[in-house]
């Protein structure tokens, strides 16, 4: 069961009444994150819960325009986070929030820490940010993939031959050299979640491994949590 | 992301629906272009790109108050990221129908928290002038309902519930947005014009106003619209003397040009 929001919260909205788990799962592409999940998602559904995914840019209000948007690349970074925050809004009220109350597990690929890093590293004030993402429940447990940026890279060349323009940081671009690019940005994000490590209660799991050996860390992790709830 | 300094002005107009100031905005415009001031227009909710998404969120009835708000403060920071604040520091005068004020009083009635609202909108910086058209509320009803128009869903704040009946939801709605103007009104002090009064006495008013609380002088066109100035040479002075401007020291603005 969440523990409240982060800040002044959904109006009308009490988290005490909700039943479910929210768990988050946060890493940069390439950090394995959805291989983990899939195999959570097994690992949960096997044991009987009933789970629900939700992840990024993929509310019914605002996905297509922030899709567009970001092809053109004219929004600005401002403009960009209020985008992604009513995006996540939308998926929180209308997904999340219904979803716990009926008891669900859910399993958020990514949620506000991404959001929050990405923003930051664009120059947006820290209190804004954590001020906008007032309106977010707590989860009940945040799990961050850590991975060596040039490890990477080198995943995402394998997984598609190129870097995605967003994940490489190429709207606040230090060279011309994609790679190099790269590396910065995610070293760059990688700081900003440090930061927020403590204050946020993050998991921070070391994403250099196989996906086995992580994945038997985080279901520990997983299991620990859902443990009251089964027995 | 704060921006301190800026040599432009900001005149931002709030009320009701119906207190007439859009009119009484358009007629400040007009003043202002007409004697040769770099003067622009911007309104709410009209930015291009996050035009689409509003009306679908608002067509399909898929906005809950927190998105309402911030799919508008999207709409906003685009506008002013873009236009309002590249204005302001290229030293123009931007005329603003409605602005952060309007957020803060609908979306307070839908019930989201003010100093989350305060907050969420903390990058725009406060207009030089706000003017409050203050219309009784039976008046600005009147303007509104006479021709029994068809009311948008969200207009009539069909979204909260007060009554199936759109124009009776439509009076309950304003009326708490009025409260909620009032409450702004002390909170941020606000140039308070009778909205009830006629057209041209309030745009009188407003005029004085400007004209005393921005040295207008500094905004005229270094070089004039041709058009206007052809057009309304009656009211166009033509560019300042040489002699009658003081001239500050050299910008870097003004570097930039003699190296152009």
């Amino acid at each position: 069961m969440p523990r409240g929001f982060y800040g002044h919260g959904l109006p009308g909205i009490d988290p005490a009444t909700f039943q479910g788990t929210l768990i988050v799962v946060e890493g940069a592409d390439g950090s394995g994150r959805s291989t983990q999940i899939m195999m959570l998602r097994d690992a949960l559904e096997r044991e009987g819960h009933a789970t629900v995914d939700v992840g990024l840019k993929r509310s019914r209000l605002v996905g297509r325009e922030l899709d567009e948007a970001m092809r053109g690349n004219i929004l600005s970074p401002r403009t960009l986070a209020l985008f992604y925050a009513t995006d996540f809004a939308d998926q929180l009220e209308n997904r999340i929030v219904p979803a716990l109350k009926a008891g669900f597990t859910v399993i958020a690929d990514r949620y506000i820490y991404t959001l929050m890093a990405r923003a930051l590293v664009r120059g947006a004030e820290r209190e804004w940010v954590r001020q906008v993402y007032g309106i977010a429940l707590v989860p009940d447990a945040v799990f961050y993939l850590g991975v060596n940026p040039r490890l990477l890279a080198e995943r995402n060349f394998r997984k598609s031959l190129v870097l995605d323009y967003w994940e490489a940081g190429m709207d606040i671009r230090r060279t011309g050299d994609m790679y190099e690019n790269f590396v910065h940005y995610q070293r760059e994000i990688q700081k900003q979640f440090r930061a927020m490590e403590s204050l946020y209660e993050f998991e921070t799991i070391n994403g250099n491994r196989t996906p086995r050996t992580i994945f038997r860390d985080l279901l520990a992790k997983v299991e620990e949590l859902l443990e009251p709830r089964a027995g | 992301m704060s921006d301190s300094k800026v040599s432009g002005k900001l005149i931002a107009v709030e009320g009701l629906d119906g207190s007439g100031k859009s009119t009484q905005v358009y007629l400040l415009k007009r003043w202002l272009e007409l004697r040769g001031y770099k003067v622009f227009f911007t309104e709410w909710n009209s930015s291009t790109i996050v035009r689409q998404a509003t009306r679908r969120g608002k067509r399909r009835q898929l906005l809950t108050p927190t998105t309402f708000s911030l799919i508008h403060c999207t709409d906003f920071a685009d506008r002013y990221d873009r236009t309002i604040l590249p204005l302001l520091h290229s030293g123009a005068i931007v005329l603003a129908d409605r602005y952060i004020y309007t957020a803060f009083a609908r979306d307070a009635v839908r019930g989201c928290d003010r100093d989350w609202l305060r907050a969420l909108y903390s990058y725009a910086r406060p207009p030089d002038i706000t003017f409050y058209f203050n219309v009784s509320l039976d008046v600005a009803l009147n303007r509104i309902l006479e021709g029994r128009p068809r009311l948008k869903y969200h207009e009539a704040g069909m979204d909260m519930a007060f009554s199936p009946d759109p124009y009776e939801s439509f009076r309950v709605f304003q009326g708490k947005i009025q409260e909620e103007y009032d409450r702004l009104t002390r909170e941020f002090g606000f140039t308070v014009i009778d909205a009830n009064d006629t057209p041209e006495r309030q745009q009188t008013s407003v005029r004085a106003i400007v004209e005393d609380q921005i040295d207008l002088g500094r905004y005229r066109w270094r070089v004039p619209a041709p058009y206007a100035a052809a057009l309304h040479s009656d009211a166009w002075e033509g560019p300042p003397a040489e002699e009658a401007v003081a001239e500050p020291a050299e910008t870097a603005d003004e570097q930039d040009d003699r190296y152009a």
